[in-house]
């Protein structure tokens, strides 16, 4: 009896040591463009080799290992589509061909995202409520920004000195947030350019800036009734090329030798040549750039700097408005927020508790 | 209208985009993609207006015989010559209108507009890039002048990194024994690089991204309007 029963459980054990399993299955909460596949093989396998098989498309080999037990993410596929995979596994002296199947599903939601959603919400929950607080009447404290409390200063220089204000809005695109945010103070200081009758020249490296950065110093100079004072022919494209754009624009500061230079937006291995060459000519300068690894160059060889978030805020800064200086309280409950978010991060770490790590690491992913 | 127009597309887009980053589900992700192939078609037209503002910039400096005004015809000879070249016989694979040239590639090596690309314009905008080490060096040297505490401090720090990054470092501080590696210079410099560095360039990082969260806001709801030209 004793006998039957461990041939039995020997019996069991090798046949769950042989078990062969091979699955296909939707990725859970994507755009259905991924399914994943699951295998788990006796351990003497020698090869595994995995192909997508769909229709008429010729047999595509996705997976080539050794592992017994493995799992693939087959992305960048059709949503709402069937899929059929096929597994061959090489023993030692036999193969097994093992098949499955799978329909690609697009899901109403980014469960991975769920942390993203709700600190952008909480975020901008804050920020509504301190604008319609501001709507209301409500006063609140901003922080002196050097940066953008020297533009009277810079633009006075220029005005005494008859010389004009260079401003370059960054070597990006108008798809990229910083050039909207330089574009929006470009309007603030083509306003007091206007105003003091200074010169403003804009060279532009993309030609959607230059219409976008033409009509904001018209349209400036409209509001303060000097529109005869202003020169279109300032506002030009020089070239796609990043290094043309440089020494197109290293050219007009030894030539021209601007009072004053506005380095406003987003900008890459340039930004220490354009600096350095402004301040070798002597300029009084400002820049503002969101880019971590240019800020050190900027802050080098710049007058004043704003960093990072600085530059976002800018406009409400110099708009005075009390609505949009409302927005910038709910910049400050987000930097509340990501600070207590760090604390309680750090101390559950060190807990041992990683469930907040991974909502979050799940929210960036 | 004028102005109630840009907003009202401003806010309707600017919603969708954003709901398109948490809904994986059509039509959002297929909307994204046309108004990134709209964005693509206006650039494709804006570069017109490029091309006329630049060509009429410098003809207006040379005409008037303005200042420099010589650069701005070599500005405008350059642009020309490269326009003809490439339309005339085309850029590596693609064909110009007279084909490709296979008398000129015979005696050049390859077509005039890659000719020019190759022996001009690259060997110009390396030039122009390898200025960025001499403008390091100045930078630095102002950077690193003792004037205070924080002028000290980045001096030391930067004193570290310099020797950790080179083989000075190594053979300085390589003799010292197993628990006295921390202050073995690369390692210092790692060190460095990895956390007081990392840690302050993540704070910009994370201020910026609340800059930008709040930014587009402004514009999604129309509170930020100086972009578009008028202040609110």
């Amino acid at each position: 009896m004793r006998k039957t029963l461990l041939c039995l459980l020997f019996s069991i054990l090798i046949s769950l040591l042989m078990a062969n399993t091979f699955s296909a299955e939707d990725s859970p909460w994507d755009d259905g463009k991924s399914i994943d596949l699951n295998w788990e093989l006796s351990p003497m396998v020698k090869k595994v080799e995995i192909c997508r098989q769909n229709g008429d498309e010729p047999v595509r080999i996705l997976v080539t290992c050794t592992d017994a037990t493995g799992s693939f993410r087959d992305n960048e596929l059709q949503p709402n589509n069937e899929y059929h995979y096929q597994l061959k596994a090489y023993f030692e002296d036999d193969d097994l061909t093992l098949r499955a199947s799978a329909q690609t599903r697009e899901q109403w939601f980014y469960m991975g995202k769920l942390g993203f959603l709700i600190l952008l919400l909480l975020l901008c929950a804050a920020i509504i409520y301190y604008i319609q607080a501001a709507r209301h009447g409500k006063e609140f404290f901003i922080r002196r920004i050097a940066g953008l409390d020297s533009m009277e200063e810079a633009i006075g220089r220029a005005t005494e000195k008859g010389k004009p204000i260079l401003y370059v809005p960054g070597i990006s695109d108008l798809d990229d947030i910083q050039t909207i945010a330089s574009l929006t103070i470009l309007s603030h200081l083509a306003e007091r350019a206007a105003e003091y009758d200074t010169e403003i020249i804009v060279p532009c490296r993309f030609s959607m800036v230059l219409s976008a950065a033409k009509e904001v110093v018209r349209e400036a100079y409209i509001k303060v009734g000097r529109l005869d004072a202003y020169k279109p022919d300032n506002i030009f494209y020089l070239t796609d090329d990043q290094f043309g754009f440089v020494a197109g624009i290293d050219g007009i500061m030894l030539r021209r030798k601007p009072a004053a230079n506005f380095f406003m937006g987003s900008f890459y291995a340039e930004s220490l040549i354009l600096a350095e060459t402004g301040f070798a000519t002597g300029a009084i300068q400002t820049a503002g750039t969101a880019q971590a690894h240019q800020l050190p160059f900027f802050v080098v060889t710049c007058d004043y700097t704003l960093i990072g978030e600085e530059l976002f805020a800018a406009s409400a800064y110099l708009s005075k408005d009390p609505q949009q200086l409302g927005s910038l309280k709910g910049h400050d409950f987000g930097k509340l927020l990501i600070i207590l978010l760090i604390i309680v991060g750090v101390i559950l770490e060190i807990m041992g508790i990683s469930n907040l790590k991974e909502f979050i690491v799940g929210a960036i992913s | 209208m004028k102005s109630t127009a840009p907003l009202f597309f401003a806010f309707i887009v600017g919603v969708i985009v954003l709901l398109s980053e948490f809904i994986p589900h059509s039509p959002f992700n297929q909307i994204v993609s046309t108004l990134e192939g709209w964005f693509m078609i206006i650039s494709g037209f804006a570069i017109l207006l490029g091309q006329i503002s630049l060509i009429r910039m410098n003809t207006h400096k040379i005409v008037h015989k303005l200042d420099n005004w010589q650069y701005h015809l070599a500005g405008l000879i350059s642009f020309g010559l490269m326009l003809t070249l490439g339309l005339l016989w085309g850029m590596q694979e693609t064909p110009g209108i007279l084909g490709d040239a296979p008398g000129i590639q015979a005696w050049l090596g390859q077509k005039p507009f890659d000719y020019l690309f190759d022996n001009a314009y690259l060997p110009l905008s390396a030039t122009l890039f390898s200025l960025l080490a001499f403008f390091i060096a100045s930078a630095a040297y102002r950077a690193f002048i003792i004037r205070g505490l924080e002028s000290n401090l980045l001096m030391i720090t930067a004193i570290i990194v310099i020797i950790g990054r080179t083989s000075i470092g190594t053979m300085l501080t390589g003799w010292l024994p197993e628990n006295l590696q921390f202050w073995h210079f690369p390692n210092l410099a790692d060190f460095i690089m990895e956390f007081p560095n990392t840690a302050a360039q993540r704070a910009i990082l994370i201020s910026a991204g609340l800059g930008i969260v709040g930014s587009s806001l402004r514009i999604i709801l129309g509170i930020e309007r100086s972009y578009l030209g008028g202040d609110k």
